[in-house]
């Protein structure tokens, strides 16, 4: 890799160990966002729409996972798959599999706690609605999902900017091992200590590129929504 | 549509419905018949949202969650049976949600959620909306209605159950003269097509141009019922008289 280059040319010249490195940050987030997905919407409908007890400590307990330090998230994912871990056996370890699973525990939290929140909103407002026009729980549940899909992608894509931008938890369970889990925050944390501050900045660049395209997608579809549904 | 015996009568039968301490309706023995609309007067807080909801099926206000648990003595039968699921009726409540959908997608809801036959959508909802004077909103956003649209939105979407008794709950309320007079106008068209209207209302002309009879509640409580003429020119109670005459009922 040419070290003199400048970041911009490593950028648009298409080089092809950053664009690797690109390539496997989105697979392992975007892998990361849809499990979490199937866990975190129907997680967020069942406490929004149940009536448990120790449902309030569950809300808590889902709020404050939201701003689950990446570390932690690595170290506990780190400790589970370590060869002496409880799923050691699975030599699932600096594997982007890891990657994933570790991201899945971040995101989760973020897109149960928000999707909680927008269905409940939704469900205090059609609550009476629905049982006027005498509908049963699986299409209140559907009409619920349907009415808030706005809502629900854009939090799908703040759980991805969160995935994307983090470096703690994939490092620990990654390893930032070159061609195989070096992704585009491991890379920038390991560059920019070894010097080669081109390659660094070129991924800083991708990066915060990456993110402004999901924050305008996110607007976008928040005024559609306001356009389509009102 | 199917006939309103099925529905009718509605009784209610030493009715009560109390919040912890706060009883919100007690003793209420009433009987609702077919024909022209009943109409439930009575100053705030006396019971007539907690009546129809309950006449409907559906919990007391802020029963959900509600800190106190709500206690039910008696009983309401329609037709004779108790517990009558809310397949025939309909109700347009105090403050209608809209459903995140145009006017049309909100009425063709209602239409899936009654089952009615898929083919014939299209053509009930462009004949509700046509109804409701809402003809050429179909596509609108139906949070983006203004109020009075969103009022007439609502009762087209009540209508699409093909409903033997419909409840409003104060329709008019807070709507100017025009959009009040539309409300009214299918009121009466509905009325004349067989289906049994029970309203609350606060305006006593509203309550003298539709009802066909009327009951005044008061702190929850049944306090006079009878044909609309009767009660308009010789109220049998103290109470009502104070309230025709505009008195302040506390």
């Amino acid at each position: 890799m040419s070290t003199d280059a400048s970041a911009l040319t490593l950028v648009l010249s298409g080089d092809p160990t950053l664009y690797a490195i690109v390539r496997l940050s989105l697979l392992v987030s975007l892998s990361a966002v849809a499990v979490a997905a199937l866990i975190g919407i129907p997680l967020g409908a069942l406490i929004a729409l149940t009536r448990f007890r120790g449902r309030e400590a569950a809300i808590v307990t889902l709020n404050a996972l939201m701003g689950l330090p990446p570390v932690v998230a690595g170290l506990v994912v780190f400790l589970l798959l370590s060869r002496s871990g409880p799923l050691g056996a699975f030599g699932l370890l600096f594997t982007p599999q890891a990657m994933v699973i570790a991201q899945v525990l971040l995101v989760t939290p973020i897109i149960a706690a928000l999707s909680r929140q927008t269905i409940e909103d939704l469900w205090v407002d059609y609550r009476d609605e629905l049982a006027a026009l005498n509908v049963g729980p699986l299409r209140r549940v559907a009409t619920l999902v349907w009415d808030g899909r706005f809502s629900l992608v854009t939090i799908l894509l703040a759980g991805f900017g969160r995935a994307a931008a983090e470096v703690g938890a994939i490092i620990i369970v990654g390893g930032n091992i070159e061609g195989f889990t070096r992704t585009m925050t491991t890379a920038i944390a390991l560059e920019t200590s070894k010097g080669d501050l081109p390659l660094a900045i070129g991924l800083g660049m991708v990066l915060i590129g990456i993110i402004v395209i999901v924050n305008a997608l996110a607007w976008t579809i928040r005024r559609a929504g306001e356009r389509i549904a009102g | 549509m199917r006939a309103p015996k099925d529905e009718l009568p509605i009784r209610f039968d030493a009715f009560g419905v109390r919040a912890g301490a706060v009883t919100i309706l007690d003793g209420i023995d009433l009987t609702i018949s077919a024909g022209a609309p009943t109409v439930i007067v009575g100053p705030n807080g006396s019971g007539k949202t907690t009546l129809l909801r309950a006449a409907m099926g559906l919990p007391a206000p802020a029963q959900y969650d509600g800190a106190p648990a709500y206690q039910i003595a008696g009983r309401i039968t329609h037709g004779g049976a108790a517990d009558v699921p809310p397949v025939h009726r309909a109700i347009l409540l105090q403050r209608p949600a809209m459903l995140r959908r145009s006017a049309a997608g909100n009425i063709r809801y209602a239409l899936r959620a009654a089952r009615k036959p898929r083919d014939r959508h299209n053509t009930r909802i462009a004949e509700l909306l046509a109804l409701v004077g809402l003809d050429g909103f179909a596509e609108r956003p139906a949070r983006r209605l203004s109020g009075g649209e969103q009022q007439r939105l609502a009762l087209a979407r009540a209508l699409a159950r093909d409903p033997a008794v419909l409840f409003l709950d104060e329709p008019t309320a807070s709507l100017d003269p025009a959009a009040t007079k539309a409300i009214e106008d299918v009121i009466a068209a509905v009325t004349a097509r067989g289906i049994k209207i029970v309203m609350s209302t606060h305006d006593l002309g509203e309550a003298r141009r539709l009802a066909g009879d009327i009951v005044l509640l008061h702190r929850g409580r049944v306090v006079e019922h009878a044909d609309a003429a009767t009660f308009f020119h010789s109220p049998a109670t103290a109470e009502a008289r104070a309230f025709l005459a505009g008195e302040l009922l506390i």
